[in-house]
């Protein structure tokens, strides 16, 4: 060992001992700013600081059942039995995840019958939860796909911007809301849409967009469509309430299978947070529907390269009940049911909203309500409506407007009516 | 109309995945495979270990339990338990709250986190690895676009030991600011650690040139059974007052390898600094991964907060650690010195699996094959030249 070396070491040693700490670390964390605070937790910290017995949370992202409760799918419960006692072990799952997984699901988005699935020509990888699916989306086509710009509809769920934005794409908007129908934009949307420089990859929410609710009809989608395949964009599908939206799987999934019937290529992520109620376990998937089986090869093995440096390779707790649920038969009428139920609810919870503002007297037209899907609706409130619902009935939502109808119940839809018209009348 | 997508080329595949697929399609009944990282018994099966058989049965029968979304630092019962594992319960850096945690996706989730955090937030461009190390040591850094990606000298191949005149000096010349990739124990792939007294003079170095520490800590406990022993690294950096990341894998020591439960710890120089850091990092989850999953989470914090629990996980530990036989080295793995042509001449004559860099996996021997294995490294180092 050379012992100047080791000289020298010991005398910086030393000599380290002597400086004072803060004069030489100061400068990694100088330029550390706090991060931004999230605006839907601000919500959520505001409800419960506040003492109201009456309060509601309309913010809260996660179905409630009609005891405002979180709920475990009985069809999920029952599959976690199951796999508890088949004592499975603990190794790695590849690092595209579990293959009875991401099979399943993607059987589920496209019928089992699309030929799509028996040709292999889908690259699909498990993913965490619909995030992950974005974000492996994300980093795919802004390492190999031609054009760098993405086009969100406005607006969209707030966290496409950030996942895209890190991943390297520039970020465009389309039309999609008008706020003076609390509907579709169909010709705003169309129009600019068909202004999209050809190539250019363009999101889609397949069903119950977030966060309005609003959905294209599907003579509408038909149109869209149309004007895609004419630019010769890239739809990416985010379809993260398959099944929870209308109640059916494959009502839900009619845009996606529409554009594939058409001839298009598309992206597609899947989440099972919410139509499996796996939130925490995060289950979800990425697909690219290839043109043919090679194709699908090297862009399966291009994937991998972007995953491992990201976690290596996915949690497989969740996509083991999901590739259960999805695969056993009984369980999966079971789930259907289930998923039914929750869609149900949520209707149910609209229509009972909107007949109640009628009763109260409220002379708006708040069709909107029944007409939108999903588990947000876009009230159409404005800013300081929505304040006097926090401060004078603690009824907690975003200034958008926005509600979460998985935060009603039957318990306190009355209140929420007697409150909006309050503050519209 | 040509793909969008025909200009993609077809990806190299990941050795150590690639050979595990080989050697599931080899027919040779006395395959042997020494690739793969993960522990495996006498009769070379998978271990789930008996505490987290215990508790995931307890949590299945929680009617109380939801699955809800966890935080998106993840579970705070989970971190505050890791970053105790890691420092020791008690340690002053905790108590003083210059630590924290942030859960991951596995020990390369963290890597990952941290990794990003130095480059988007702090502005670093330059990293060192250790020559040799694990293949995603650099993917990482490639990936978070580290303009420079450089290697330590480590491994010194005559002497079979730690090259730490040439380790010195590549630390001692590295830019200041630059990311340092330590292992923390149980170096991957050599299984080389240095000795206290070389880890001090690492140490010297990165505080007199101002480098940034990102200790790699996939194997506490499981090196040599002892959680403390194995911990002496984090423990060290900390007593020194040093600001670094541990980047902290459960998926050995608690075998929980595909539920990916990992930990960034984060330790400054102040609670209030670690704050805005952990805040920063909140923010690269949200872009990344939304927030962590549950499950593997919540084995590991009911283990460690229950004392009869983890009192049972440390012994699970030793009977691993104990397992896997070692002289110098330590951990799972050993640099056996052999070259891709030697290993390429076990796989094809014995059936026998070992990483084209020689790496073979300890755990993956049992006395009914370690004797065929050594007399076929013979052969092969004997017949194949380098």
């Amino acid at each position: 060992m050379n012992s100047l070396v080791q000289t020298n070491a010991y005398s910086l040693l030393k000599a380290c001992r002597i400086m004072p700490l803060a004069s030489r670390t100061k400068a990694h964390w100088a330029s550390v700013e706090m991060g931004p605070p999230d605006p839907i937790l601000g919500v959520t910290e505001a409800f419960k600081r506040d003492k109201n017995p009456k309060k509601m949370n309309l913010g809260v992202g996660a179905y409630r059942d009609d005891t405002g409760k979180p709920f475990v799918l009985p069809s999920v419960r029952k599959a976690e039995e199951q796999l508890m006692a088949q004592k499975l072990d603990k190794e790695y799952a590849g690092i595209v995840g579990l293959s009875e997984f991401t099979k399943a699901a993607v059987e589920l988005a496209l019928g089992s019958a699309n030929p799509i699935l028996s040709e292999g020509r889908n690259a699909s990888a498990q993913s965490i939860s619909g995030t992950g699916a974005l974000r492996i989306g994300a980093a795919f086509f802004a390492k190999f796909y031609p054009s760098k710009t993405v086009w969100f509809p406005k607006p969209t769920w707030g966290n496409h911007n950030p996942v895209f934005g890190h991943a390297g794409m520039s970020v465009k908007q389309y039309r999609y809301y008008d706020p003076a129908t609390c509907g579709f934009d169909a010709a705003g949307c169309l129009d600019d849409v068909s202004k999209i420089p050809e190539g250019d990859v363009i999101l889609l929410h397949a069903c119950a967009h977030n966060p309005t609710g609003v959905d294209p009809r599907q003579e509408q989608w038909r149109e869209l469509c149309d004007v895609i395949k004419r630019r010769k964009l890239y739809p990416f599908f985010d379809m993260a309430y398959q099944g929870f939206a209308s109640g059916c799987v494959d009502t839900d999934a009619w845009a996606v299978r529409h554009f594939l019937s058409e001839g298009l290529p598309a992206a597609l992520c899947q989440s099972f947070a919410k139509n499996m109620g796996l939130y925490g376990e995060r289950v979800g998937a990425f697909s690219i529907f290839c043109d043919s089986q090679e194709e699908r090869d090297r862009v399966l093995s291009q994937m991998k390269i972007l995953i491992r440096p990201m976690y290596s390779n996915p949690p497989v707790h969740g996509a083991r009940i999901a590739a259960a649920v999805l695969t056993q038969p009984e369980l999966r009428q079971a789930w259907l049911s289930d998923v039914k139920g929750m869609a149900d609810r949520i209707i149910g919870m609209r229509t009972q909203l909107t007949e109640l503002l009628a009763k109260e007297g409220s002379k708006k037209n708040w069709q909107h309500i029944i007409d939108q899907i999903g588990m947000f609706c876009f009230t159409g409130l404005k800013p300081e409506q929505v304040e006097r619902l926090i401060k004078e009935f603690s009824i907690y939502l975003t200034k958008d407007g926005r509600i979460s109808v998985a935060g009603i119940s039957s318990n306190n839809v009355a209140y929420l009516a007697h409150a909006i018209h309050q503050v519209t009348k | 109309m040509t793909s969008v997508f025909s200009n993609v080329q077809t990806a190299p595949s990941i050795e150590v995945f690639a050979l595990t697929e080989q050697f599931k399609k080899d027919s040779n009944p006395n395959k042997v495979n020494l690739t793969v990282g993960a522990y495996r018994t006498e009769e070379c099966k998978p271990w789930v270990l008996p505490v987290v058989k215990t508790v995931e049965a307890q949590l299945a029968a929680d009617d109380t339990l939801d699955k809800e979304y966890l935080p998106v630092t993840g579970l705070p019962d989970f971190c505050a338990s890791a970053v105790a594992v890691c420092f020791g319960e008690g340690h002053p850096v905790l108590l003083s709250q210059r630590a924290d945690g942030i859960q991951a996706l596995g020990g390369t989730g963290a890597l990952r986190l941290g990794y990003d955090f130095l480059r988007c937030i702090l502005g670093r461009d330059t990293i060192y690895v250790s020559k040799p190390t694990w293949g995603n040591h650099k993917g990482i850094a490639q990936q978070c676009g580290y303009p420079n990606v450089r290697e330590y000298r480590y491994w010194l191949a005559s002497g079979r030991c730690l090259d730490e005149q040439g380790m010195l000096e590549d630390l001692t010349a590295a830019p200041e600011g630059s990311v340092i990739v330590l292992h923390g124990v149980a170096h991957n792939p050599t299984g080389c650690d240095p000795t206290p007294e070389q880890w001090e003079k690492i140490l010297a170095v990165i505080k007199q040139r101002n480098l940034f520490p990102l200790i790699d800590l996939a194997y506490q406990g499981f090196a040599s059974g002892d959680l403390d022993r194995d911990g002496r690294v984090p423990r060290l950096f900390a007593d020194h007052n040093m600001e670094f990341f541990v980047a902290q894998s459960f998926s050995k020591n608690f075998g929980l390898y595909n539920e990916r439960v990992g930990n960034l710890a984060i330790v400054t120089q102040s609670a209030e600094i670690t704050g805005r850091v952990k805040s920063q990092v909140r923010n690269i989850i949200r872009k990344t991964w939304s927030n962590p999953p549950s499950h593997g989470a919540r084995v590991v914090a009911t283990v460690l907060r229950n004392p009869a629990l983890a009192a049972e996980w440390r012994e699970n530990i030793k009977r691993m650690a104990e397992r896997i036989h070692i002289t110098d080295q330590i951990g799972m793995f050993s640099y056996t010195g052999l070259s891709a042509a030697q290993a390429e001449y076990l796989r094809t004559n014995y059936a026998i699996y070992i990483m084209s860099d020689g790496r073979i996996n300890m755990s993956g021997l049992t006395s009914k094959t370690v004797d065929r294995v050594a007399q076929a490294m013979h052969e092969a180092v004997t017949k194949c030249s380098a």
